[in-house]
Parts: C-alpha cells; structure tokens; sequence
C-alpha cells in the first residue's frame, strides 16, 4: 500500500508538467469560446507543421547537452536553402529536396562548429547553445543583408531590397504546401496531410532505430556520464559532436518543412523562436533536460500549440483587448521554458530526499 | 623459482609528488593465478601504486614513475588506463564506475557491445551497427556466472543494490578476454557477509582459471583467508612481503599500523577518574547524516563534559560526516541532546548560537574568507552569531563594526596561536597551510563555545604547525573546560590528545576505546572486526 502511494507519487512528480498544462489548457479552452472542431483542425495543421522540428531536440538530450538552442543554426542553413531555391525557380516537392541538398552541408558545417564549442563548455551546453544562436544570427544576417546580390549572385529581384543588394525581409515561397498536399485527405472535415505525416513518422522510426545502434548506444552512454564512457574507451567529444550535427541537420529539415506549411519567410527573425518554441513544445511533453522521448515530443507539440491557440484568444475575452493576442504568446512560451527548468530542478531534488528515505529504510532494516 | 611463471614484477617502484615523497623502493612479485593481498592504512600508498601500475593521467602529469615494472616478462609504461585494459589489467575501482541507466548487460559490455550489421552501417560505418540484445544478453550472463551470482543481466544498475553493482563491476572487467591481471579496491567493503563470502569464492575460481588478482581490502580476515600472498604497506615503504600462510590478523595489524608500538608517547593530563560519567555534554542518538563519500548511516555516542573525544577510522566510512552533520552543514536526521536540550538539526546558525563551534576540514572552502584580512576572519562568527565585536547605535537600529574591539581580539590570538603574518591586515589567501588552520581554530575560540568540533586539523600543515595546533587545542581545553571532539584519520594524533577514541567503520561506530589501548585494538576496529571474537578466534587457532 505504501508502495503503490509511493510509486504514484514518483509519477505525479514526473509528469507535474503537463499536468499543469492540461489543467490551465482546461480552464482556458471554454473562455476561448473555440468549437471543437476548430480545435481538431489547429491542431493537426500544427503537428504536421513543428513536430519535426521538436523532434531534432530529441538527441542532445541523450547524450545529456541538454535541450539543443543551437538548433537554430540548423534553421537558418534550412532558410538560406530555400531562399537559393526560390530564386532558381524551382517548385513543389523537387524544389524542397533540393533545398533540403543544398542546406545539409551547411548544416554539418554549423553542427560541427556547435558541437566543438559546446564540448568547451561541459555542463553550460544549454546556454552557451543559446548565445550560440545569437551570435551566429549575426553572420547569417550579414551574409543575406550584404554578401546576397552582391558577391553571390541572385537573380529574382523580387527577393531583393531595392537597393539592389540583401534579401527582403518577407519572401513567398514557390514551394509553399508542397509536402502537405501530397496525400492530403480530409477526414471529418480536417485536412490531414499524410505526406508530412509520413516524413514524421520516418524521422521517428529512424530515431528509435537510431536508439539502437552502437553510436546511439554509446551517446546513451556519454549522456549519463562521461567519465565512465571516457575511460570504457568512448570517444566522448566525438560522440558529443556527432549528436550535435545529427541535431543541427534534423532542425534544418525541420524548418523546410515547417516553412513550407507557413508559405512564408520571415528572413531575419524566422528562425529566432525556432529553437524557443521546440523546447517549450519538448518540455511542456513532461521531457527534462536529461530525459526526453518521441512520446514526449508528439504530446508536448500537441499540447503546447493547443494553449498557443486558446490562450490569446482567452485573454482577449477576458479583457476585451485584441492586443494582448502576441503578449500572451510570448508569455506563455517563455513562461513554459522557466517553468519546466524550475520544475525540473524541484524533481531532482525531491527524487533526492526519495532516495534518502530509501536509504533510512534500507538503514533500519538492516538493524 | 621459474621466471616464466611470474605475471607481474614490481621492481623500485618510487613516486613522489611535488617533492612530498608518497612510494619508496617497492619490490614485489606475483605469480600467475595468484592473490595478493595488498594492506595499508590510507595514505600508505596502495592507491598510488595500482595508479602507476593502471597508467592514470595522474601519474604522467605529476612527472612520471621511479623503477620498472615488468608484465609477463616485459617492461611497461602506460600512458592511459587504455593500454593498461589492452594489455590485459582490469581494475575495479573503489567508487563505482557504472552508468546507473543501463542494464547490468549493457554495463558489462560497455563499448564492447555485440552488434550486428545492417544496410546504413555497411555505408557509414561500423558505429551504425545495430546491438544485438540476445548475444548481449548471453554475454553478460556467462560472466556473471562465472562469478557465481544470480543476477538479471536485464536490471538497471540504479535499482540494484550495492552488493550486486559490485559483482557487475567485476563481471565487466573479468568478460575481457585478455585479462591476466585483476586489480580489486576494496571490493567487499560495501558487501553483506554473505555476498563477501561468495565474492570471494568467485576469486578464487578466477585465480584457478590462470587470472592473478591484487585484492585490497581493509578486512584483514578476508585477506588471509583468501590471499595467497601478503604485501604490506606502511608510509610507502615495503614493510612485509610473505605469503599468507600461519600470518595472525594481529600480525598485519601491527606492520599495518605500528610504527611504534613499543614506546608509545602519548601524553595525558587527565585520568579516567576526572571525568563523570553521568555529567554528559553531547548525547547522539540514531545520527545519518548525507554527506557524499562520507554517509553516516546510524551513529550512537555520549561524549562526557571536559573530555576531548576522538573520532577515527579510514577514510570513507563516515567520520567526517558526523561534525559536518550536527552543524547542519549536510542534510541529517536523529537525535542529538546537547546540554540536556534537543539540539534541531539541519540548522546551523542555531547550533552555533546554543554553544557549538566547528572548525571544518574544508579550510579554505569553509573555514575561511580568504580574501578578508585576519582579524574579520576571526571576529566573522563571533559577530554573526552573538553579537559580539558590535557597536550599536539608535537603540540597535543600526549596527557598525566595532574595529578596535576586533583589532585588539585578532593581536590576542595571533600572539597566543603564532600566527605567522605581517599584521592583522593580512589577507588569508597570503597565509601558508599552517597559520591558516590557526586563524580557523581562533576563530572558533572567539566564538567561546562549550564544544567545539575540530575535523582533520592537521591536515597538509607541516609537523611544526601540526604540534603547535594540538598544543593549542589541549590548553584550551584545559583552561576553559571545553568540550572537544576531534576528527582525524591520523591515530596517532589522536591518540597523542584524546581520552577517548570512537572508531567509524561503514558509517557506525565500531567500538569507543581508552586512548591508552593497544594500536592493534583500534587497527581490528577499523578492518571491521569484532575485538572479542577475534581474540577468541586466535586463541583456538594457538
């Protein structure tokens, strides 16, 4: 009997995250005033739409650098290939795997670097990942701002300022929906696109697959502790660097796919909130920064985006005021993330004082 | 004597580092399928030979080794722990070095998995391959076997208990194929009984299949029932090399600890009859305290009014846990009774305002604000905790530093403690090992407590500064009839200040003796052993 309250106990703790989200997704969904089958619909598009984007994180984790902000690098090796596309005019399904080819070797190239740094800051991998990103903006920016239409040629003028030189800040994409309408069906009314689902579901088997490989194995390994993989003969940085890349290329892929669904580039600040957003997704799925699962990963898109839709609206219910729409996201994103962080280390410690009072039991048994 | 025979050949071995001279001119032998016993008390150099002998970075980093060893005829070097597993040494070391999230198989096979081959690995590479659970599986379980264990090779790690995280530790390294030699730390320390018997049964199947072991252990009756060979060492130095047969625990107990059992010099004011057994300062009752590498599991003692009470015993098995959990500085549970009142644990400003004082083993860390002059360091506490060295101005309103007051404390201390320093003003960074233990102990003096907690007060100061330190911890023991309870690994300190010694062994006191005991009583309470039958088992054996 004490078992068992101890063991729902564990489980209350564990998953004390999304608890709190479906609970507030709860309150939240009545005052929004959406029908279910608005709901449904949102949600769908934005599955599709970011869980591949959240499932880049997923690897990282196992090798225990925590939550990769980095991803975003992959993002914007993902935005510079589909802005190279665009401009060569190619469309639909060819035109994103060209952008994806395109984009893969920058991604490395990113990865690479990312994970060399980060190997430098044991223990700090989530926010020298962050500052990562940061700084890596700013030579993305120079590069669309001033190296495009002037050393490297681009020929659209559409994508151009009109200065001559430097991507605009908004470009529609010719690629726009091209693996969503593959295979799109609707089911009850909702558009389900079975062409991204396939892709996500690939990207999931080759995860778990992946899970099972000797280098999986071994990243398993380094993540719970790099001292005994280091001296059992593992390559420890190397290993790290390797998750960094797979992760870093995923995320590149991911944001095709998610720009594709969006139609849009937001050149200079689209891939910003990438890596935000993913996390929040992650975390708010009951994943912590040293544990974090596909499951985790689906549940925490769904969930997270859920709340992304209704609270806005909830709010401007609330008080009437449209405004306070963008504030509630930006809120709750942020929110999530200090949250999860917070709960994370609340769990640690309280699995602490459960260990300890195993260990007084193991004491006084042994008496 | 064949030399084909010989596995390892140990041959002058010396270290030191940085000048402080740890091995000296170590000679040994052992022969293939053989157990040696290796015995010292900490510090000794156990440690630092079988990190010579594994190739730790260390070793290379502080300047290398003196002397040869040789392995199976050849001279070797190692440079990292690498080598040393690929010339066929395994060590099992005294901390765990398991990954608690993964199954004892995968442990057992770290980075030697099974795996097989698929489509993506034939192009990328060998890493790609997938593991083979099955062969995985069956692996382990012939090497835990072999150890005559019964253990799921499916457990994880972090849901075994101690005993069986030590069989899998071995069971890793004994599935390389290529062992020859076995280096086992203190492998039964954290075992029941039984499990020690079956450990060490499952050595000796393994010494009889060819593999030659090197067992540490502080156990002494393990050692000689299971050892063919005995090496004992004492301050680095070779002090017996023998084989096991007709050697008596007392024996190593002695080569262990006695460097002077003849002549003991310990100095004592006080008799027994000076002290009330009914007049007891600090009572401690079913006392855990959480300190990592220090776990106190169940600690029972009643120290008397006056006395300075030792606590001993090797390192690890929880005597520093003890001072460092009444003071609240790591979680702890129990009951202690200070001055007839229940002293609240886990909190540690009220330990030091109802009388208490420590003076931690952490100087630099705890003990001291190393970048404040002496005299704040002294006066810090005292001012913290009662108000002392205060001027109060507006009723209490505000509270300003009595400077003349702290300045005249600090001359006090530093001319009764000489204290080395250029003034009061001095940094406590600037101080060297020594006088910064004595700006510690000044500290707690000025605190004025009833008892005062001293932990390894010795440790890293020269022999000038140790005497001086001992010295003032008597005479202030004896001037203002404070209480002292001292912790130190080193028993001949101990036994040089205290009236009574508590020995720690696995986090509960093994046995409380008269400083006047023989060295050999404290050596058998620290090997774990029960005095009385031990004594009774020697005679039958006479």
């Amino acid at each position: 009997m004490k078992l068992k309250s101890d063991s729902l106990k564990r489980f209350l703790i564990d998953s004390a995250v999304p608890i709190l989200f479906i609970v507030i997704s709860v309150i939240a969904i009545p005052l929004s005033k959406f029908t279910g089958l608005y709901l449904v619909r949102e949600i769908v598009t934005r599955l599709t739409r970011d869980t591949f984007l959240v499932l880049s994180l997923l690897l990282p984790v196992m090798a225990g650098m925590g939550i990769n902000f980095g991803m975003v690098l992959g993002a914007m090796a993902g935005q510079i290939g589909l802005i190279f596309v665009t401009d060569w005019g190619i469309r639909d399904v060819l035109g994103l795997v060209i952008a994806m080819i395109i984009s893969t070797p920058i991604a490395i190239l990113l990865g690479y670097f990312s994970g060399g740094v980060l190997n430098r800051a044991k223990g700090r991998e989530m926010i020298t990942s962050m500052m990562l990103g940061l700084f890596i903006s700013g030579i993305y920016q120079f590069f669309l701002l001033y190296l495009c239409g002037s050393i490297i040629p681009i020929k659209n003028p559409k994508l151009l300022l009109s200065r001559g030189y430097g991507i605009r800040n908004a470009i529609n994409l010719d690629t726009a929906g091209a693996f969503d309408k593959l295979l799109r069906v609707k089911i009850g009314g909702v558009p389900v696109s079975f062409g991204t689902i396939l892709i996500i579901v690939a990207i999931c088997i080759f995860t778990s697959w992946f899970r099972k490989t000797k280098l999986g194995q071994d990243m398993r390994a380094v993540g719970q502790d790099m001292g005994v993989a280091d001296s059992a003969g593992i390559k420890v940085e190397k290993t790290r660097i390797q998750s960094i890349i797979i992760s870093t290329v995923l995320a590149c892929y991911g944001q095709i796919i998610y720009l594709q669904n969006i139609g849009t580039i937001n050149t200079y600040n689209g891939a910003d909130q990438a890596a935000l957003f993913a996390a929040a997704a992650l975390l708010v799925g009951g994943a912590t920064v040293s544990r974090a699962t596909i499951a985790n990963a689906i549940v925490g898109t769904g969930l997270f985006h859920l709340m992304f839709i209704v609270m806005p609206m909830a709010g401007k219910n609330l008080t009437g005021s449209a405004m306070l729409g963008e504030y509630f996201r930006m809120f709750v994103s942020y929110g999530v993330v200090t949250i999860a962080l917070v709960l994370h280390a609340w769990k640690r410690q309280k699995d602490k004082e459960m260990d300890r009072a195993q260990f007084r039991v193991d004491v006084k048994t042994s008496k | 004597m064949s030399e084909g025979n010989i596995l390892l050949k140990v041959e002058n071995v010396g270290k030191q580092f940085e000048g402080n001279r740890v091995l000296k001119d170590v000679n040994f032998t052992l022969k293939k399928g053989e157990i040696l016993g290796l015995v010292g008390e900490n510090g000794a150099g156990k440690s630092t030979l079988m990190k010579i002998l594994f190739g730790m970075n260390v070793i290379q980093e502080t300047g290398g080794y003196e002397g040869n060893i040789y392995l199976d005829g050849e001279k070797i070097n190692f440079k990292s722990p690498l080598e040393a597993l690929n010339s066929g040494i395994g060590m099992v070391h005294q901390e765990f070095s398991l990954i608690p999230g993964f199954t004892a198989a995968e442990n057992i096979l770290l980075n030697v998995e099974k795996t097989k081959p698929n489509v993506i690995s034939k192009i990328f590479g060998k890493r790609l391959e997938t593991i083979d659970e099955k062969e995985m599986k069956k692996s382990a379980q012939i090497a835990i076997e072999t150890l005559g264990v019964d253990i799921d090779p499916d457990t994880l790690i972090s849901e075994m208990p101690v005993g069986h995280k030590q069989f899998i530790e071995i069971a890793r390294e004994i599935d390389r194929e290529k062992v020859k030699l076995l280096v086992l730390d203190e492998p039964t320390a954290v075992l029941t009984e039984s499990e020690a018997e079956i450990l060490l049964k499952a050595m000796r199947k393994l010494a009889d299949s060819g593999v030659s072991i090197i067992f540490i252990s502080h156990r002494l009756n393990e050692i000689i029932s299971i050892c063919d060979k005995l090496v004992v060492l004492r301050d680095g130095v070779v002090i017996v090399e023998r084989p096991t047969k007709g050697v008596e625990i007392r024996q190593i107990a002695e080569w262990m600890v006695g460097r002077s059992v003849e002549g003991e010099k310990s100095v004592h004011i006080k008799n027994e009859e000076d002290f009330d057994d009914k007049d007891i300062i600090l009572e401690v009752k079913n006392l855990w305290v959480d300190m990592p590498g220090e776990t106190v599991r169940d600690v029972n003692f009643k120290v008397r009014r006056g006395e300075i009470f030792g606590i001993g015993g090797l390192a690890g098995q929880g005597k520093l846990g003890i001072p460092n959990g009444i003071m609240g500085l790591f979680p702890s549970g129990g009951e202690v009774t200070f001055n007839d009142k229940n002293l609240a644990l886990n909190n540690t400003y009220n330990a030091l305002k109802s009388g208490l004082a420590f003076v931690s083993e952490d100087r630099r860390g705890v003990g001291l604000l190393l970048d404040e002059p002496i005299d704040m360091n002294i006066a810090f506490n005292a001012m913290q905790v009662h108000d002392k060295f205060i001027k109060k101005l507006l009723g209490g309103l505000i509270k300003w530093c009595d400077n003349k007051a702290i300045k005249e404390c600090a001359e006090k201390y530093i001319k009764e403690l000489d204290i080395k320093c250029t003034s009061e003003k001095q940094k406590a960074r600037q101080l060297s090992g020594g006088n910064q233990q004595k700006v510690c102990l000044a500290k707690a003096f000025a605190l004025e407590p009833t008892l005062l907690f001293v932990s390894e007060p010795t440790r890293g100061i020269d022999v000038g500064a140790k005497k001086l330190v001992l010295d003032a911890l008597r005479r202030y023991n004896e001037e203002n009839n404070t209480t002292i309870i001292m912790v130190s690994s080193e028993l001949e300190e101990l036994r040089s200040i205290c009236d009574r010694i508590a020995i720690v062994s696995e986090g509960k006191v093994a046995g409380i003796l008269s400083a006047k005991a023989s060295v050999t009583d404290f050596g058998l309470l620290m090997s774990g052993i029960d005095k009385l039958e031990e004594e009774g088992e020697s005679n039958e054996q006479n």
